[in-house]
């Protein structure tokens, strides 16, 4: 297990309480999870991945994550539809333990902005693992 | 290391069949053939299957090694949490072989088949007493089967009610299934979190039943080991609501004469006979997980239902109101005898098998306290649940100790569940375990405390006794190899 100040948190995304991270991308929005959740799960070996097109409220379950040790609902951060899904975790989930910054699950286009301004910075998300 | 808890001994490799076999090798001699022999149409023939040659001896030996590196109730302890994995007694065993019993067809006429009606029908009034309960059928097949069948009854109930509601609350603290279950059914599953203490705020569920919801799955005692105390007020805001009220009863084990279900509201709940009646549990069955209901929603129960009319046992089929039949026959009947048997022989002392289940995981759950820490800190039902966050500064995890309790001959507990606690250790030790085992697993969890603190190195490098080392999991679930 690392250490809080082991974790490698990029300063320009957005976090949640259930361990995502959200990345502007143009228009539409990056969603992954952060690198306390990837070394908390464990191995991951299965992304279960919602269909493009699918759309989700925030905090709305869109996907799984199945890891040697459970499986974790993954939950839309902002609500909006799915535009893209990362089709290289379904033959490397691994990525998700090795890359977790860079490996994103899906890329949305959010319905309402503001939900994205509403997130935790990387300081408000470190304190929250603090707690 | 103390001698006495030491696994050791003479484990044979086994190669497989395929491997060993030669050709002209023989088993059995086949009976000279008297009957004379027949053209049979060339559509039908076609190369035989690929068996191997192998002779008497090394069939009774490869099966025999494979029997070795079994680990099951008859080898040792297996404290796995909610799964309440109790000795089967071999009276059990005794008495659904009796040729009456074993050599029935289900195909046979009501009155050919009399002592297996009765044998359903006293079964059924028997599981009514210990639960509470008005009415039961003895069909699902299983404990996940059960909660489907609970979830159809809730269904058809809202359906004969005129309205159909679409979500159902289960906590974080109910069992892994029961949101599938409702899933399986068509209902939305809400997920209620439970409080500090580790179980459910009737605030929080009363925020969150609203007439949309068809009401509540509850696991009682929960998956944390812990009993529900407001439950009563729970039921009731349920059922204030219009919502029904299902139980559970995978851990029924904790509450046997104790708690009386139908009393404190629950209208619907499914009983694990391969958990707390001591029926075979594991290695894929067959299972029974017996539905149980009030008063009000027998007339939903599946048919065929066994009846008494005189002193004869019918079977009822004319129930227009019921979900329908839920498994071939009568359900897994060899082990609803098994069943039966535990209950005639046990009698009056259920309770007590309740009560010294639950002695069993408070004593353990005392005794490791400060070498383990205890996330929820209260006494606790028939199990208990501890974590690494003690072994945590020495990079030990609870899957190191689950693998190093192997090394001393003991099954690992059910671990990392439930989710609500990382890295859970949770351990059942059941009535069945006397005090001096259940001394054996207390000090050698004791022991593995230690070895965290003084050789961690080796705990990563555990098990080192057992016929296999440590697994690749990660592979093996990544790129699964499914042929031999």
């Amino acid at each position: 297990m690392k250490e809080i100040n082991e974790l490698v948190l990029p300063e320009d995304y957005k976090y949640t309480a259930e361990h995502e991270w959200v990345k502007k991308d143009g228009d539409t929005l990056q969603i992954g999870i952060t690198d306390y959740a990837q070394d908390q799960l464990g191995d991951i070996v299965f992304v279960e991945f919602p269909e493009i097109g699918d759309s989700f409220d925030k905090d709305e379950t869109f996907g799984t994550l199945e890891s040697v040790k459970a499986v974790s609902d993954l939950f839309l951060p902002v609500g909006g539809e799915i535009v893209e899904i990362n089709e290289a975790l379904e033959d490397e989930p691994e990525l998700l333990n090795s890359d977790p910054n860079g490996a994103w699950i899906v890329k949305i286009k959010p319905s309402d902005e503001s939900e994205f301004d509403s997130l935790m910075s990387k300081e408000a998300y470190l304190n929250q693992l603090k707690g | 290391m103390n001698d006495n808890i030491v696994a050791k001994g003479i484990v044979q490799d086994e190669s497989l069949l395929w491997e060993k076999g030669k050709k002209g090798k023989e088993g059995f001699s086949v009976p000279k053939n008297d009957v004379g022999s027949f053209e049979v149409d060339s559509d039908l023939l076609g190369e035989g299957p690929d068996f191997p040659d192998l002779s008497e001896v090394e069939v009774v030996r490869h099966y025999t090694r494979l029997s070795q590196w079994n680990f099951g109730l008859d080898t040792g302890m297996y404290p796995l949490g909610s799964c309440t994995m109790k000795y089967n007694p071999k009276t059990n065993e005794r008495q659904a072989s009796l040729p009456g019993f074993a050599g029935s067809h289900p195909l046979l006429a009501e009155e050919l088949s009399q002592g297996a009606l009765e044998l359903i029908y006293n079964l059924e009034q028997h599981l009514c007493e210990v639960t509470g309960m008005d009415a039961i059928s003895l069909q699902p097949a299983a404990g996940a089967h059960g909660e489907l069948a609970g979830m159809l009854i809730f269904h058809a109930y809202h359906q004969k009610k005129g309205a159909q509601r679409n979500k159902i609350l289960i906590p974080d603290t109910a069992h892994g299934t029961n949101p599938a279950s409702a899933a399986l059914c068509g209902y939305k599953s809400i997920p209620v979190p439970s409080n500090e203490d580790g179980i459910l705020d009737p605030k929080t569920v009363a925020e969150l039943m609203d007439e949309d919801t068809a009401g509540i799955m509850i696991t009682n005692p929960n998956t944390l080991g812990l009993f529900e105390d407001n439950i009563l007020e729970i039921n009731k805001i349920v059922h204030d609501k219009g919502g029904l009220v299902y139980a559970d009863g995978a851990n029924m084990n904790a509450v046997m004469g104790i708690v009386q279900m139908g009393k404190i509201g629950v209208d619907v709940m499914h009983l694990n006979l391969h958990k707390t009646f001591s029926t075979p549990h594991g290695g894929g069955g067959p299972g029974s997980g017996p539905v149980c209901v009030t008063k009000e929603l027998e007339k939903f129960l599946p048919v065929p239902r066994v009846e008494k009319q005189g002193d004869k046992f019918i079977l009822v089929d004319n129930r227009p109101d019921s979900i329908g039949k839920l498994h071939a026959f009568y359900g897994n009947f060899s082990i609803l005898i098994r069943a039966y048997s535990y209950i005639l022989t046990m009698g009056k002392d259920l309770k007590k098998v309740s009560q010294y289940a639950v002695l069993s995981a408070n004593y353990i759950k005392e005794k490791l306290r400060g070498d383990f820490h205890i996330p929820y800190d209260r006494p606790c039902m028939h199990e208990c649940i501890v974590n690494d966050k003690l072994q945590e500064e020495n990079h030990v995890s609870t899957l190191d100790i689950a693998k190093r309790l192997m090394d001393y001959g003991f099954h690992p507990p059910t671990i990392y569940f439930p989710l609500v606690v990382s890295g859970a250790m949770m351990i059942e030790p059941t009535e069945t375990e006397s005090k001096e085992d259940i001394d054996k697993l207390i000090e050698v969890l004791k022991i593995i405390a230690k070895e965290s603190k003084e050789n961690p190195d080796m705990l990563k490098e555990s098990p080192k006794f057992c016929r296999m080392r440590r697994l690749d999991e990660t592979t093996a679930a990544r790129k699964p190899c499914l042929t031999g």
